[in-house]
């Protein structure tokens, strides 16, 4: 129990003394002014902006920085559809994969295009290396970036006055070049030395010790996995992704990849507090974020150290706590992180499986999920927690009879409107769906556990959609048309929804002219106003989700308990 | 055209210069690591990788722990049964009474829950130190007399890999490293 309490927190600490710097290195990359980062990136970026044809860069209004955003999503998806599609006679095909069926390319697509990374494939059948290299990690690159310079873009329209929050190109070229690569680098050469595989070759065969064949997969592993975490992507190399020994072979590359997924979403509160000049807005929101993570953490910790409760029942031994699913070099303390983190930060890659979590264990990555915004994934999570702190402020203005202000801007219908166009927009894509699949032989037939567990399946794959997470409870056989395509709709729906609209409140709020702070102004940067804003979080998200968790997890508790 | 020309740049510098250019440098660096940390035998073939569990059905080895993919390292992967699943229930029941054929007068309570219970990827290498002394008298037996109880406790203490650091991850024993030793014992 000691032992693994320290674990965890040796985790945190190092998370704790790498955010703030990390912020900083943030605000200034992205920062208006020259740095010194100038000289060492300007040049290369040079290059690529010339090849562009980008003569200038020029100032966006939020609709021009939103189509912008889109056009570039839509050609990258076009573009990886014809090498899925014809994979199988491209070059770098050395296991000789096939081409990719139509509605799972679309699955695909949307899922990688999202930043889902949701996958109704396996890594080891169904993709080529080529694939796996100029689809999925230039994927897990370029969405990454999408919602990093999204997220820039959305705090410039708190901070800053005109029209313009920025230039969609350069914020996204610099979070690739200054942030991405540099860090993917370092993690990639840091994973291969911990063991895990960088090679062209597919396979190996060996002849076992008992003399039978063993057909070993492998390939340009540690690429994929450094990019997998940082961009808070999550989609695995092998089908189980990071519970597979050659994605994380060992502790030490388990705390990286945790840290690798963790430290951006964590980091980006404190790039917000300088952007806005006043850095206890900035720590407000991480305490915030910190505080729901913690206890949620430690309810899917002490959960599975309990054990499984069937088995508890039957007399078998817990002092191992639930160990169906996971893997002994982690053990319960590493395991019950990781998945609290994956599922905070969005990412999706998964070190055990969460279909065997216990059923209060699985309720905490449902919950992170459907919360969407203790972390977040990367950019987005932070653009979901200030919209509900907008609301937060918003509900404290009803209370006391005066017009909301936040950071010195009055929020008004306009911007209230659209808040809850996105507010309402998650939950929606996420019980409507579930419904249908619980309603139709379509959906439940793919349920792989009878009972309340399997309305927990399906609530966990539209949640992990919608939330652009990507793991799954994965006995779910999902890859049919139907789950393809209604999950693909749903991903889709999930990642621009929220962006766009946010970016609209962006350029509504960054027009309105400041009001002077008084003595009666209503403080965002204060223990109170987190405390209003953890209660904002937990309460909506409990009134919108707790009738179904009811009926899954917690069902599931009380008939095996 | 702008936003084209731009993302055909980056798909060329993120999905093909950057895993080419890790997997050149990786190679030099890194050799064996980078090429799945192969093990070999005496007579330089490959056995097997460090990282990844093997199947192993001979009752006079060591056995890791189940996988319903039987170790086929091409692909990976569980059942992902839910913590009610009866099937999954009605397997390590089986499991566990099979073990405690060798183990008179202990109960559910004494198997070692790693040992027969289904890893994440059905590749894992590991089980801890207690399920690597559980099967000392099953492995006794099925090799009628030619390893002691002695020689099988030194070889798992030899191969119980601690925490890292003292603190962090599990102790451990790498089920296929520790039967390449026990099959030096046996077959000499």
């Amino acid at each position: 129990m000691w032992n693994d309490l320290v674990q965890i927190g040796i985790v945190l600490l190092i998370l704790f003394v790498l955010m703030v710097p990390m912020g900083k290195y943030l605000y200034i990359v992205f920062g208006d002014k020259e740095s010194k980062l100038d000289r060492i990136f300007l040049p290369f970026e040079k290059v690529i902006y010339r090849i562009s044809g980008i003569r200038q860069i020029e100032e966006m209004t939020w609709k021009k920085y939103a189509v912008t955003l889109l056009a570039i999503n839509g050609i990258l998806g076009v573009i990886a559809y014809f090498v899925l599609r014809f994979q199988g006679g491209l070059p770098l095909n050395p296991a000789k994969i096939e081409n990719m069926e139509p509605s799972l390319i679309f699955n695909t697509i949307t899922s990688f295009l999202t930043n889902t990374n949701l996958q109704h494939y396996s890594g080891e059948s169904g993709l080529s290396v080529l694939s796996q290299m100029l689809v999925i990690t230039m994927f897990m690159f370029t969405y990454a970036a999408t919602g990093l310079a999204v997220c820039i873009a959305f705090i410039r329209g708190l901070s800053s006055k005109g029209r313009s929050i920025g230039n969609f190109y350069q914020d996204w070229l610099r979070a690739h070049t200054r942030v991405l690569i540099p860090l993917s680098l370092i993690v990639t050469l840091t994973l291969v030395a911990l063991g895990v595989p960088q090679t062209l070759d597919a396979n190996v065969t060996v002849q076992t010790l008992e003399g039978g064949k063993q057909t070993i997969a492998m390939g340009p592993v540690a690429s994929l996995e450094s990019i997998k975490h940082l961009g808070t992507n999550g989609g695995g190399f092998f089908g189980v992704n990071s519970s597979h020994p050659f994605e994380n072979p060992n502790v030490f590359t388990n705390i990286i990849e945790i840290l690798s997924m963790w430290i951006i979403p964590a980091s980006l509160p404190f790039t917000y507090g300088r952007m806005v000049k006043n850095s206890k807005q900035g720590w407000v929101i991480f305490g915030v974020m910190l505080t729901i993570f913690l206890l949620l953490l430690s309810l899917v910790y002490s959960q599975e150290k309990a054990g499984n409760p069937a088995f508890n029942e039957l007399g078998f031994s817990h002092n191992q706590g639930s160990m169906e699913g996971k893997e002994v070099r982690f053990g319960i303390p590493m395991s019950a992180l990781f998945t609290s983190v994956t599922t905070a930060a969005t990412t999706g890659t998964v070190n055990n499986m969460h279909d065997t979590l216990t059923p209060l264990g699985g309720l905490v990555p449902l919950s992170l999920m459907m919360l969407n915004s203790v972390f977040g994934g990367e950019g987005v999570g932070l653009m979901n927690m200030l919209m509900y702190a907008i609301l937060a402020v918003f509900l404290s203005g009803l209370m006391v009879g005066r017009t909301p202000e936040f950071l010195g801007r009055k929020i008004e219908a306009k911007e209230m409107k659209l808040i809850v166009i996105a507010l309402l927009a998650h939950p929606l894509i996420i019980l409507m769906p579930s419904a249908i699949a619980l309603g139709t032989t379509l959906g439940t037939e793919a349920i792989s556990d009878s009972g309340f567990h399997g309305i927990s399946q399906v609530l966990y794959e539209y949640t992990s959609s919608a939330a652009n997470n990507g793991s799954g409870f994965e006995g779910l056989g999902d890859n049919t048309i139907f789950w393809n395509t209604t999950t693909g709709l749903v991903m889709l729906f999930g990642r621009y929804i929220s962006m766009v609209v946010l970016l609209a409140v962006a350029g509504s709020l960054i027009t309105k002219q400041p009001v002077p702070e008084t003595l009666g102004t209503f403080r965002t940067d204060n223990a109170t106003f987190g405390t209003i804003l953890i209660g904002t979080v937990i309460i909506i998200g409990a009134l919108t989700f707790f009738p179904v968790l009811v009926l899954g997890p917690v069902a599931e508790y009380l008939t095996i308990r | 055209m702008k936003a084209f020309r731009m993302s055909l740049i980056m798909i060329v510098l993120c999905g093909l210069a950057f895993p080419l250019l890790m997997t050149g440098i990786a190679q030099i660096l890194f050799p064996k690591q980078a090429n799945g940390s192969i093990l070999y035998n005496e007579k330089k073939q490959a056995i097997g990788s460090e990282l990844i569990g093997q199947s192993f059905k001979n009752p006079k080895y060591f056995q890791g722990r189940v996988s319903s993919i039987e170790y086929d390292a091409n692909g990976s992967g569980s059942k992902n049964y839910a913590p009610s699943n009866e099937e999954m229930i009605k397997r390590t029941q089986k499991d566990a009474e099979k073990w405690l054929k060798d183990h008179p007068g202990k109960t559910l309570k004494d198997v070692p829950l790693d040992l027969i219970t289904n890893s994440g990827s059905g590749l894992d290498p590991h089980i801890t130190p207690a399920a690597a002394r559980f099967q000392i008298p099953k492995i006794i037996k099925a090799n009628q007399g030619k390893v002691t109880e002695q020689q099988l406790e030194k070889l798992i203490q030899k191969h119980i890999e601690d925490r890292n650091i003292g603190v962090l991850g599990q102790p451990r024993v790498n089920v296929l490293l520790l039967n390449m030793d026990l099959q030096k014992v046996i077959q000499r």
